[in-house]
């Protein structure tokens, strides 16, 4: 490449949770501001707003507001996403606000990110909320969770209000799997220990916020997961040379795949060999996760959009009867009658939920009897299919064990949902 | 280990993914190319989904008849080189059938084009149309879903998106309803030009910098003199090296000085650059803070 690049480290997804007014639009706003993504013209208009606001100084919180309905009622209802570059490394923020569909917002932004910030008030220390948002980050799968503690300034940048936090945070993540798990104390309002370390924080050794997104090791884990591959569509295009052309597009979901892998495909069962890696003309040597591709298999075998294909060590079970936790979406309750479709990968098949076995609550996290779903809920239901389906634990395989369920009726996505490791197997 | 990608190899994959996802499960889309940037970058990347096949959707350009000539010209010479068919319907007819009443003469076209747009839609019964917005062109944009839904009269209602988690998109509609779905989405203006300099892609002329006659308006913005804009009374106009950072209806484009004659140069300037790419370029954006919003709500794209 051209630019002055040396070293690019690829695209990191986060979201940032945070109770209203920990300072979330703030930090967001220093991050965008002095990673320098804010330009001019931007900021001239963020001052005119805030002008008209009857605010002094800029409010960098304004930044993140979206939609005039939103801007109105002085909220913000929606998942926005936020884009900044260090030159290293590319940033996705999905910023998820707070207020009642909080969970429904949460779980759509924690869906795609790679990490996920929580922030905490030195001067409120935990609140039920902050078990919230870490609950919902590991349920997630997201694996890098830092916990950010925000308004140093407001406690005289004391570190023992930090290292008190800290004690309160670290019983409650003891019951949740977060393999990743830092700590900063920062002023996203004065700005230290966010980009810049500042000098009022200097008994804090560790790195700063950004040095932690820097520093976040991608893939590691989807590159070593069993090979998972969708397929979205047949290529076979019969003309000129190309009369045997047969290739299989789709998207590497999880690990990795090279020619003479065997792979099993599913629903079928049926083994066959990879033959070609092809992206775009080329031969791959490897297809890693990530990367869109076409596939190339040994044999002549029957293979269509919805199909999945795997690595034959370890291949998912396609199953009619699943247990999963769901995340509710939908305006409306479950309405045990509707017609629903579970949307895995590139699969569709009709779904009903035959049995809610417990409603998750997020406070006391245990699980609590429950005979209805509304949003912002999260429960464990068994699903029966019409068609199977070949799915793993959501916690083995993150992308092979996530589905989405649509009605059939209103074509609305209702629900998010997290495939249970299953007994039966 | 094998390395991981990098962020444009990452962008990209995602895009594919999308545009597959839009063929997988749309019966009739079509995917909007006008010979501009961002939708020259779409193509490359349907190339990479797609080939050796076929497209499986037509090209469609709504032409408001105030375009460059240089990118018309582009515009065809593409689309024939992919040999891909190209549909294009224009503002002028819908003019002559009384279905856009303009006001003035002159006056920008580029609200209008919604009309001409959803009459395109009717006409081919689209049910997905591809288009290169991003979510970093402007603040109503960053809560855009990929897969954006519009109802039976082309309006999109912000209340009414689906949330889209993981990969997994929803593009499911009844008869009238469509889809926007935009693969670029995550992409930024750096991003594109970065990712157009790797690729080599062609662009038109007027991308790059070039000596035009303009006019300095007290703003800063330049207007471009042509036969549509000529010099206003009292004003006065200077010859200057400029280029244009996005290519659109003449009324309301406006270049930017620049000295950047190659692709290397402009990722360099892109990347250093204090003016957001609507402020700099966009002449009828700036009256209201809301007004990308409200055309939305329209049917714009
Ligand atoms: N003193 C101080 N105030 C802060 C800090 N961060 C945010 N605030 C203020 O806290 C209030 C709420 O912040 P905001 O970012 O809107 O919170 P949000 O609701 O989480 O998005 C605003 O008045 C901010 O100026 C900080 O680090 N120090």
């Amino acid at each position: 490449m051209t630019q002055d690049h040396l070293v690019d480290n690829g695209l990191l997804r986060f979201i940032t949770c945070g109770s209203v007014d920990d300072g979330k639009s703030t930090l967001i706003g220093r991050l965008l501001y002095d990673s320098k993504a804010i330009l001019a013209d931007a900021l001239d208009a963020l001052a005119a707003s805030s002008r008209k606001r009857g605010l002094e100084e800029v409010d960098l919180s304004l930044l993140t507001d979206g939609l005039s309905a939103e801007r109105e009622q002085g909220i913000t209802i929606d998942v926005a996403y936020r884009y900044f570059s260090t030159g290293t490394r590319k940033y996705i923020l999905a910023d998820a606000p707070g207020h009642e569909q909080y969970t429904r917002n949460m779980v759509t932004g924690a869906s795609t990110a790679d990490l996920a910030i929580v922030l905490i008030d030195a001067r409120k220390g935990v609140l039920p909320q902050t078990r919230r948002h870490m609950t919902l980050a590991s349920l997630m799968g997201i694996r890098h969770v830092v916990v950010a503690i925000n308004k140093m300034d407001l406690v005289g940048y004391d570190e023992g209000v930090f290292r008190r936090i800290q004690a309160e945070v670290a019983p409650l993540v003891r019951k949740l799997e977060i393999p990743h798990l830092q700590y900063v104390p920062l002023s996203a309002l004065k700005g230290d220990m966010v980009v810049e370390r500042g000098v009022n924080l200097a008994w804090f050794d560790g790195p700063t916020l950004m040095e932690l997104l820097e520093g976040v090791d991608l893939d590691a884990r989807d590159l070593d997961a069993p090979f998972r591959f969708p397929v979205q569509l047949v290529c076979r295009p019969r003309t000129g040379g190309l009369l045997d052309y047969r290739g299989y597009q789709g998207r590497i979901e999880s690990g990795s795949v090279a020619p003479g892998d065997a792979v099993t495909l599913l629903p079928s069962g049926v083994r066959t060999t990879v033959r070609r890696v092809e992206f775009f003309g080329e031969d791959l040597a490897r297809g890693v996760v990530g990367q869109s591709v076409t596939l190339h298999l040994a044999d002549e075998v029957d293979v269509s959009r919805g199909d999945l294909i795997a690595g034959s060590a370890g291949a998912p079970v396609p199953v009619r009867n699943l247990d999963a936790t769901l995340c509710w979406l939908g305006e409306k309750p479950l309405d045990p009658g509707s017609r629903l479709v579970l949307r895995h990968g590139t699969r569709e098949v009709r779904a009903k939920v035959q049995e809610i076995l417990g409603r998750f609550d997020l406070q006391a996290l245990e699980s609590l009897p429950a005979s209805e779903l509304r949003m912002n809920d999260i429960a464990t239901v068994n699903l029966r299919l019409q068609q199977p389906v070949a799915a793993d634990p959501h916690g083995w395989v993150r992308s092979g064990g996530s589905f989405i369920l649509v009605d059939e009726a209103t074509h609305a996505t209702v629900a998010a949902g997290l495939v249970l490791a299953q007994e039966n197997y | 280990m094998t390395k991981t990608l990098t962020h444009l190899q990452a962008l990209e994959a995602e895009a594919i993914h999308i545009l597959r996802e839009v063929a997988g499960q749309c019966s009739n889309p079509a995917l909007l190319f006008s010979g501009g940037k961002d939708s020259l970058v779409l193509l490359r990347l349907a190339e990479k989904a797609f080939r050796p096949g076929r497209f499986p959707f037509p090209l469609l350009h709504i032409d408001t008849g105030h375009n460059y000539p240089e990118v018309i010209a582009f515009r065809d010479r593409r689309a024939a080189e992919l040999g891909e068919r190209l549909i294009v319907r224009t503002l002028d007819e819908s003019i002559a059938k009384g279905r856009i009443v303009l006001r003035q003469a002159h006056e920008s076209r580029n609200r209008h084009q919604s009309v001409t747009l959803l009459d395109a839609v009717d006409e081919f019964r689209f049910d997905c149309l591809i288009g290169g917005a991003r979510r970093d062109e402007e603040k109503a944009r960053a809560k855009e879903r990929i897969f954006s839904f519009r109802d039976e009269f082309g309006q999109w209602d912000p209340k009414n998106q689906r949330p889209e988690l993981w990969n997994l998109y929803n593009a499911r509609i009844h008869p009238g309803e469509h889809i926007r779905a935009f693969p670029i989405s995550n992409w930024t203006e750096l991003d594109v030009w970065q990712y157009i300099a790797e690729e080599g892609l062609e662009l038109p002329s007027i991308y790059f910098a070039h000596e035009r006659e303009v006019v300095v308006l007290p703003g800063g913005a330049l207007l471009p003199v042509t036969p549509l804009t000529p010099v206003s009374e009292g004003a006065v106009s200077v010859r200057m090296s400029v280029r244009f950072r996005t290519v659109g209806d003449i009324s309301c484009t406006a270049p930017v000085p620049s000295e950047a004659g190659t692709l290397a140069a402009i990722v360099k300037e892109t990347a250093t650059t204090e003016i957001t790419e609507r402020g700099a370029t966009r002449l009828d954006d700036q009256t209201s803070e809301a007004s990308m919003e409200q055309r939305k709500k329209e049917g714009y794209f």
